[in-house]
């Protein structure tokens, strides 16, 4: 079947089987690779997108069912060469080791903050429980996401 | 030498890729003409294969092939091999695709090859499999009791090897002179790594050069080529390239050479084209190598000082059904000789007995061996404390080996070069504000909070070295590391290093080391890795040995490079080798800064060569190969605060104080990171994760629904610290900081649920100290208190 999806501002348009999963068809059809798959059970968080501007877990979302929307990815989140803020926090306050998990804690944090940006530790922590990272044990994920949040808020940053 | 960069926290080099979506793991490789396979699995964990039917998935629209054990056999691909042996071991062989048993769930029967992964998986349901399905066995303990359903024909009673270490006699002796023993039977649960990128393999053979390049999910791309080239597919080893890309946590599941790794070259070779395997999460669960599961008897003995005169200790380690890479070394060297800890313990005597069982293979699962002993020792030092009355730290500050007693000699072999633990553990104790924690600990009680304090004063042993001693002791590789620096003619700089990153943030940490010590920017300097085409030969990186061991081998080829640089600089400025010094970038005259080259004039000179010494090679780099005299040797206090909600058996960790010591840290952020991670991923042993099989060793914990991977609302931020003591012998002083928290973590938070629990009369509960079990050991305790 044909489907047709804008991602990141541009329009893929993509003969495809039925059961195509939105995160095939983002990495297979579309190239866009950032976007993990670590679980297709749409329980690690690491394959989040944005879709119609709302966090969805591209596992389990059918390519099919996504024909006419729009679509956020990592690669979409900066704007050209500049980052956005949350990749910003990310990088500053050492969020991310392996960065498998990174693509879909940074789609999650857009959601998070977009719903409430001034959030405390616990509603950031529980803002991103669908998330996992084996990594970091979340410390500095927290710190990361703190950080976005006060940027975008405009405020001063303060040095640790 | 300025140290412009070295111990800085700055900023990742490698995360502007992995924050904009430009990371490059193996699943975002595809190769031209790619196909994929779908492994067909025994779904039973004991069971005689009777026959196969593979017609109906051969004749799916889309298949290519249908590969069985017996094929690969008959075209002479071999067994994987053990990388450790033991005085007799047992090692029955363990095929990519098994021909005639299935001995764990999720072993490989049949693969299938096809265009593209749905119809791969497709045509895997349609291959229609005979078993004779046999009765299981999957805990350590049963599996030894007669009886048992037997795992191989050749390793009666399911014993792979027995081993023991320490002084049995004197331990014994220890033990009937005690003022006071306390024994405790301990089940250190098992594991299931979880790295979030699931484990994948693309091999594409090229007919031409009849060269092999495997994409892998690797820690060490190397061993990878030295096993399956030399040992299991029988090709010269300069045949086979092993690339090993970003790669997404490891945390030793990536460190072993596996199945599918086999069958993507052997299919690759047979079509002609390249082949590709994914596992999808269920697959890792079933598949990727597990950690830990002991059962362990564990005794103490004290004089009448509170002295610790002995401790004897008897494991029954699961090793699954195959031995993998490292397996037996991990409850034997890497177990048994840290039972010594950071205390003086004159007598000890560990006794494994690896057993086989109907269960995935266990191997080294961070920390490997020695988060095992440091529950072990950290358990039963903090139980023996409450037997005495005693404060656990002050029972522990007691026992401590003193920072005049290095090096110590323990009686498990080991040998410690440095260490310095009360300053450690006070630094915790204040940062704790202890004596306040302790009286609100007994305020809470009155009113019904159950508070828990919980220490773990850890020591571990990293950088496993000297490779003499570690081939001494069994293992059939080199524990070296390996460097290659290049100048280039513009004077920028290739490190490649035999060292893998797979989160670990090398590419910044030894980039740090370089550019100071060439005086060059971070931005100068490259560092290579992943990529046996690339590197010099290396080991890669487990066991914590990237920080002391493969940074060594870095600045020992970069000090090469600096020498070869002074000897053009010398002939530039005519002067003499010894009277120029280099500072800062610069070759300069002792005393008058204004004779002086810069490196990058001598990097184009080295190149060029038209003015240039007479008995000088040209070019500019240098390889270093290194081989540390001794382990490395951290340490650190952990203290865990818990309260224990009664009601519910729930636990939560109100606070978390680490104060460890790795050393001068090269990157405090990736030391911090480091850190935090293994304390969650320790923390999480103790109160949530639990690989759990039923009596048909059939794995019931099976996916994130059932097997509780910590979230970012199940722990709380952590407070840490460090001290730093060097170690004495590699050039740097460092120590390995990749396991630290995930050694010590396990022990401090059990420790304090057990210390909320003794209200209850509870004196020690095993882990997962999950809500049913907790709330079960209240429940049975509260009556039996009521009636004192
Ligand atoms: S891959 Fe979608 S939630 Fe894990
Ligand atoms: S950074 Fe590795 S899983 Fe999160």
């Amino acid at each position: 079947m044909k489907v047709s999806i804008k991602v990141n501002g541009q329009n893929y348009t993509r003969d495809i089987e039925e059961r195509t999963l939105l995160v095939h068809f983002l990495r297979e059809q579309a190239g866009l690779t950032g976007t993990h798959i670590g679980c297709e059970t749409s329980l690690c968080g690491a394959c989040t997108v944005l879709l119609n501007g709302n966090a969805v877990k591209s596992c389990t979302v059918l390519a099919a069912s996504a024909d006419g929307t729009e679509v956020t990815t990592v690669e979409g989140l900066a704007k050209g060469n500049e980052l956005h803020p949350i990749q910003e926090g990310f990088w500053e306050k050492h969020g991310l080791q392996c960065g498998f998990c990174t693509p879909g804690f940074l789609m999650a944090t857009v959601q998070l903050l977009e719903r409430n940006p001034n959030p405390t530790e616990d509603e950031i922590r529980h803002g991103l429980e669908g998330n996992y990272c084996r990594c970091t044990g979340y410390h500095n994920i927290v710190k990361a996401v703190q950080f976005a949040a006060a940027k975008m808020r405009g405020e001063a940053i303060a040095a640790d | 030498m300025g140290e412009k960069f070295f111990g800085k926290p700055i900023k990742r080099k490698e995360d502007p890729r992995f924050i904009t979506g430009a990371g490059n793991y193996v699943d975002d490789i595809t190769l031209q003409r790619q196909s994929y396979v779908a492994m067909v699995r025994s779904p039973h964990a004991h069971a005689t294969i009777k026959s196969i039917n593979v017609d109906k998935a051969k004749a799916h629209p889309g298949v290519i092939d249908v590969i069985l054990g017996q094929e690969m056999l008959d075209a002479g691909i071999g067994s994987i091999p053990v990388g450790w042996l033991l005085d007799g071991l047992k090692t029955p062989p363990h095929y990519a695709i098994t021909v005639d048993k299935a001995r764990h769930q999720g072993e490989i029967v049949a693969a299938v090859i096809a265009e593209d992964s749905y119809t791969a998986e497709d045509a895997a349901d349609l291959v229609e499999v005979v078993y004779d399905v046999h009765s299981a066995v999957a805990n350590p303990a049963k599996a030894l009791e007669g009886g048992a359903p037997q795992v191989h024909s050749d390793a009666p009673g399911n014993v792979t090897f027995n081993w023991q270490i320490g002084d049995k006699a004197a331990t014994d002796a220890a033990f009937a002179s005690a003022a006071k023993t306390v024994k405790l039977d301990l089940r250190n649960n098992r594991l299931i790594p979880n790295a979030i990128e699931p484990r994948a393999s693309l091999a594409d053979y090229n007919r031409g050069t009849q060269e092999y390049t495997l994409y892998t999910t690797s820690q060490n791309p190397h061993v990878h080529r030295l096993i399956i080239a030399a040992f299991v597919m029988g090709i010269p080893e300069n045949k086979l390239r092993v690339i090993s890309p970003d790669v997404g946590g490891g945390f030793g599941s990536k460190i072993f050479q596996y199945p599918e790794e086999i069958i993507v070259l052997y299919a690759s070779k047979k079509h002609k084209r390249p082949v590709k395997w994914n596992a999808k999460r269920s697959e890792s669960f079933l598949t990727d190598s597990h950690g830990r599961d002991h059962v362990t008897t564990a005794e103490l003995a004290v004089d009448a000082n509170a002295n610790i005169t002995g401790l004897r200790v008897k494991t029954a380690a699961n090793m699954g059904a195959y031995l993998t890479l490292f397996a037996p070394a991990v409850p034997t060297y890497l177990y048994g000789t840290l039972l010594a800890g950071t205390y003086r313990t004159p007598n000890i005597h560990c006794e494994v007995t690896g057993v086989f069982t109907h269960t995935t293979p266990v191997d080294a699962y961070r920390g490997a061996g020695r988060p095992e002993a440091t529950y072990l020792l950290e358990r039963i030092v903090s139980y023996m404390a409450q037997e005495l009355k005693m404060d656990p730290a002050e029972f522990r500050k007691k026992n401590f080996i003193g920072p005049d007693q290095f090096p110590y000699q323990t009686p498990v072999a080991l040998a410690y070069d440095s260490g310095n633990y009360v300053p450690a553990l006070e630094k915790a104790l204040a940062m704790a504000n202890y004596t306040k924690l302790r009286a609100d600990q007994a305020e809470g009680r009155k009113n019904g909070r159950y508070i828990g304090i919980g220490f773990s004063t850890y020591l571990e042993a990293c950088g496993l070295a000297p490779s003499a001693v570690v081939g001494s002791l069994g293992a059939q590789a080199g524990q070296w590391e390996s460097s290659l620096v290049r100048v280039a003619p513009t004077g920028k700089v290739e490190v490649f290093t035999g060292s893998h990153s797979h989160g670990q943030g090398h590419e910044t940490a030894f980039a740090q080391i370089v550019a100071d010590r060439l005086g060059v920017t971070m931005e100068d300097v490259e560092i290579v890795h992943g990529d046996t085409a690339k590197m010099p030969y290396g080991w890669g990186t487990y066991g914590s040995r990237s920080g002391p061991v493969g940074t060594s081998a870095i600045v020992k080829a970069v000090e090469k490079v600096v020498n070869k640089g002074q000897k053009i600089a010398a002939h530039l400025l005519e002067a003499r080798e010894e009277d120029l010094e280099f500072l800062e970038g610069k070759y300069q005259v002792k005393g008058s800064p204004d004779k002086a080259v810069s490196f990058g004039d001598i990097a184009l000179q080295a190149h060029l060569a038209h003015n240039y010494p007479a008995d000088l090679e040209p070019g500019l780099e240098a390889s270093a190969f290194y081989d540390p005299a001794n382990f490395v040797y951290p340490f650190g206090t952990h203290i865990a605060v818990v309260e224990v909600f009664p009601d519910t058996g729930k636990v939560e960790i109100l606070r978390y104080i680490a104060v460890d010591d790795c050393g001068p840290q090269i990157n405090p952020l990736i030391v911090q990171g480091q850190v935090h991670g293994g304390i969650a991923q320790g923390a999480a042993q103790a109160l949530f994760e639990n690989a759990l099989y039923d009596d048909n060793a059939q794995l019931l914990s099976s996916s994130f629904m059932e097997y509780a991977l910590p979230r970012a609302d199940s722990l709380p931020s952590f407070e840490i610290d460090h001290t730093i003591t060097p170690s004495p012998h590699n050039p740097l002083g460092v120590k390995g900081i990749g396991e630290a928290g995930c050694i010590a973590s396990t022990a401090a938070v059990a420790n304090a649920v057990n210390d909320a629990l003794e209200p209850f009369g509870i004196r020690h509960l095993d882990m997962p100290l999950s809500p049913p079990r907790i709330w079960k050991a209240i429940q049975d305790a509260v009556p039996a208190q009521a009636a004192d």
